[in-house]
């Protein structure tokens, strides 16, 4: 049998780096391949040289035994290639059908809608083609990537961590459409850091490490201490014990809502929750049922709500950010690019943005910046150049790092974190888990709203669901499986508090 | 049909063509102007010589380009200001208008024993008129979220019509024959000139006062990191706690009044009064001045030599080669469409399109 895509010695060199070099690498008519690799690996660059967004300096690429020069994307379609990237490309003033429609022939809307219907529901996922994109959450524009994909009926398919962010039964369920697909002879390309997921759904893994290919492997004679150690070619940091018992309340929230607002699709239904001092508190849920909205409301983004926030007794409902800031609240928001950072300003003029000391007196202390930079860059091993480098040069695993590291050497007394670990290595994701979990141990109050229920899971000391703007009861994660937070998810929890 | 070059986007913008694309729109510009002149029946390298040179070959030519680029600069910065902020405010030539109308006022107080105590006050009161100008616009945005390009443009016309209605109403000068114009400014209230025998006053000098005070806000204060971020990025300025409103009042009144200060200057300097035309359009052209500039207060210096010299050759090609004056504006508009044109290239790369293998 010829392969659906064979790729022979690709090299690909961005200045200094070999992003990828000498690749060659084999998929079969009906094969899930999984490519894993750290960030920086070379995955990204190799699987936008197959879908001809980046030209390779040098190398072969087959396509059914045919050689094929792909210059650009839309050549790539023509040859039955489809690519789900991790940061969308989605028009947000078009709706979702409007957005399918542009990479599609022309065809009614109504009849694309139909099929758009069709399709999302075989796949459990979820869309309402008529909504406007600039209304959804990153889930749900994942969602519609991938549901673009599928539209075009692709021989290869390519998808860049398409799991971070769906239900598990979700999950199992494109795991069932991967699999459906490569019964029919679609092959897939799966490019994920969850080492369980290569395990259950790809047939061959090729590891990916520093621009190589070190290993092509068999995922199911490889644990996944073995895959890790692969990847990174050492051990991975393991994840320290939860310890020692939670203080007073640090940030308390009671009747929470912001159902008058119209600016919002997801709005509040009168929330209450306490975080204490040295716990970690877990939300659970699919992103777009109003995490967005909490964050918003407790970070000091959003004052137009109801009910109160309070931080260490203090009414801070109306306070600006800078106040809260000023009490001990620090936030990670869930988008790197644009919100925790600005993608055009170096990493020194990134440490100013939330280091509310570097602006005293009018002036920006860019000394004080550049060594603070540095060292955050050192301390939680941020892969760039230097305190000069954009954050928008960085990688998406570097900039979480950097971001996440930036407020927690601010020593914050209550952080909230939503997403920490989206779209970030193995390598990385424990560091931060860890970096998190020294945190409460020093005392701070820690909120992480999160879609990885592992993480969630490994982290919290007590775990809510959220789900349409309200909140489920609080339980401690070893009271609870997965499978029965996945039904939470849909807001099926018991009505009655359940007693801790 | 396929053109022999394609534009490929960059991976990161190039930074070395982010100067080099208002230098190569200049000499696009003096291309296609040189064009134009042949079209016109005249020797090109004769009517460059006139457009281009010969204003620079006296001292007074010197004085004129300085004399002409004090109101581009101090419109051009205020909309620098404006623009990395991510406001859109285009009427910087009914804030210098509204400028004028205030510091004329007090000009025409002034009377033969007045001291030069009204230069300054000429001076305020022209920043101050055009800082209340932009503040229409600034409260409408902020109180209804109207639209900033639309109302600070409509209110130039307003601005002009105002002081059309002034200059042939009550500000009138009684012994003017019945031209629309004031009587003229008393010397008290003049702008001094700063190098004897030309039209140079203390204007050009304030203008890179300016420059000095802006390179230096924006560069290096809070204020002017807090004006970057939220034109970059506005969810991460409100991540940082910047407040939006705030910027936009700043970012407004400061450029209010520096187009304000440029329209009294005009007004109490190389004109002398109140006439319907203070300003032949510097608040528009500056806005190509601010981008060729780069938004950056040093290179609005230089790009407004340019266009200060634009007028000016306009003017000469008229007297001399019997050209339309309409040619300054033909310039003007050449340059900005070719600098639009050339910033394509700081985000993409062209290549040769070559025959792609397997490709039909």
């Amino acid at each position: 049998m010829t392969a659906r895509l064979a790729l022979q010695g690709v090299t690909k060199r961005y200045g200094e780096t070999l992003a990828n070099d000498a690749i060659s690498l084999e998929v079969m008519p009906g094969e899930i391949v999984a490519v894993l690799g750290e960030n920086g690996a070379g995955k990204s660059t190799l699987m936008k040289i197959v879908y001809g967004v980046v030209r390779p300096d040098a190398g072969r690429i087959f396509i059914d035994g045919r050689e094929v020069g792909i210059d650009s994307p839309a050549r790539a379609r023509a040859l039955g290639i489809a690519m789900v990237f991790q940061h969308f490309v989605l028009f947000d003033s078009l709706t979702l059908a409007e957005n399918v429609a542009l990479g599609l022939p022309p065809e009614p809307l109504a009849a694309l809608s139909a099929r758009m219907l069709e399709l999302a529901q075989r796949y459990d996922l979820e869309v309402d083609p008529a909504k406007r994109v600039h209304d959804l959450s990153v889930g749900e524009r994942q969602r519609v990537e991938i549901l673009r994909a599928l539209m075009t009926a692709p021989r290869l398919l390519i998808l860049d961590e398409p799991t971070s962010v769906l239900k598990p039964q979700a999950i199992d369920r494109l795991f069932g459409t991967l699999e459906r697909l490569a019964a029919d002879g679609v092959s897939v390309l799966f490019i994920s850091h969850k080492l369980d997921e290569i395990r259950r759904v790809t047939h061959r893994c090729a590891v990916l490490r520093g621009g190589r290919l070190v290993a092509t492997v068999d995922p199911l004679k490889e644990t996944e201490a073995s895959l890790a150690r692969l990847m990174i070619g050492a051990d991975p940091p393991s994840i320290a014990a939860h310890e020692s018992p939670p203080g007073d309340v640090a940030l308390s929230v009671t009747g929470l809502d912001t159902t008058h607002a119209t600016e919002r699709q997801h709005w509040l239904h009168g929330l209450d929750l306490d975080v204490r001092r040295g716990e970690i508190v877990g939300i659970a849920g699919v992103s777009g049922n109003g995490q967005a909205a909490l964050m918003a409301a407790l970070s000091g983004e959003w004052l137009d709500v109801k009910g109160s926030v309070r931080l260490f007794g203090d009414d801070v409902t109306r306070a600006p950010t800078l106040r809260r800031r000023a009490l001990g609240l620090r936030y990670v928001p869930e988008e790197r690019l644009g919100h925790g950072a600005v993608t055009a300003l170096s990493l020194l003029e990134n440490v100013v943005l939330t280091r509310d000391a570097l602006r005293r007196g009018g002036f920006v202390h860019a000394n004080e910046a550049r060594r603070l930079a540095a060292r955050l860059i050192d301390r939680f091993a941020v892969r760039t150049t230097g305190p000069d480098a954009t954050a928008g040069s960085l990688s998406g695993g570097n900039l979480q790092k950097f971001i996440v590291g930036r407020e927690i050497e601010a020593q914050p007394l209550v952080l909230l974190v939503n997403q920490p670990t989206w779209g970030v290595d193995v390598g990385a994701a424990a560091a931060i888990r860890n970096e998190l979990i020294a945190l409460r141990k020093a005392g701070c109050a820690i909120l992480v709203v999160s879609e990885d229920l592992d993480e969630l899971f490994e982290l919290s000391d007590r775990l809510f669901v959220m789900s349409k703007g309200r909140l489920s009861p609080g339980v401690r994660p070893g009271e609870i499986s997965v499978q029965e937070v996945g039904r939470w998810m849909s807001g099926l929890w018991p009505q009655k508090e359940l007693q801790e | 049909m396929t053109l022999p070059i394609a534009l490929v986007p960059r991976v990161a913008p190039a930074r070395a063509m982010q100067w080099a694309s208002p230098l190569l729109a200049i000499v696009l510009t003096l291309l296609a102007g040189a064009l134009l002149f042949a079209l016109m029946g005249q020797d090109p390298l004769q009517g460059l010589k006139v457009f281009l040179w010969d204003p620079l070959a006296t001292r007074r030519g010197w004085s004129e380009l300085g004399l002409k680029s004090t109101p581009l600069i101090l419109c051009a910065v205020g909309l620098a200001v404006c623009f990395r902020a991510n406001v859109w405010n285009i009427g910087a030539e009914g804030q210098l208008i509204a400028g004028a109308i205030a510091g004329g006022g007090i000009a025409l107080l002034a009377t033969r024993d007045s001291t030069r105590m009204f230069v300054p006050a000429v001076l305020a009161a022209a920043a101050l008129g055009g800082a209340a100008w932009a503040a229409i616009t600034a409260w409408l945005r902020d109180r209804f979220n109207a639209n900033e390009i639309l109302v600070s443009l409509m209110l130039v016309y307003v601005a002009q019509l105002l002081l059309a209605w002034l200059v042939q109403g009550a500000w009138k000068d009684p012994e003017g024959f019945g031209f629309p114009q004031s009587k003229l400014f008393e010397t008290a209230a003049r702008m001094p000139i700063v190098l004897a025998g030309t039209r140079l006053n203390i204007g050009f000098m304030l203008a890179l006062v300016a420059v000095a005070a802006l390179w230096l806000m924006l560069g290096r204060m809070v204020i002017g990191f807090q004006l970057k971020v939220a034109g970059l990025a506005p969810p991460a300025a409100r991540y940082a706690g910047f407040s939006e409103r705030r910027l936009l009042w700043f970012a407004l009144l400061l450029s209010g009044a520096l187009a304000g200060l440029a329209g009294g200057l005009e007004a109490a300097g190389p004109i002398g009064q109140l006439t319907p035309t203070i300003s032949p359009g510097y608040g528009f052209a500056a806005i190509i001045v601010a981008f060729v500039g780069r938004l950056h207060p040093v290179g609005i210096v230089f790009a407004s030599f340019v266009m200060a010299l634009f007028y000016i050759g306009g003017e000469l090609a008229q007297s001399r080669l019997g050209l339309p004056s309409a040619l300054t504006g033909v310039y003007q508009g050449l340059l900005l469409f070719f600098l639009l044109a050339c910033d394509t290239l700081i985000l993409y790369r062209p290549v040769w399109r070559r025959p792609i293998a397997g490709a039909r």
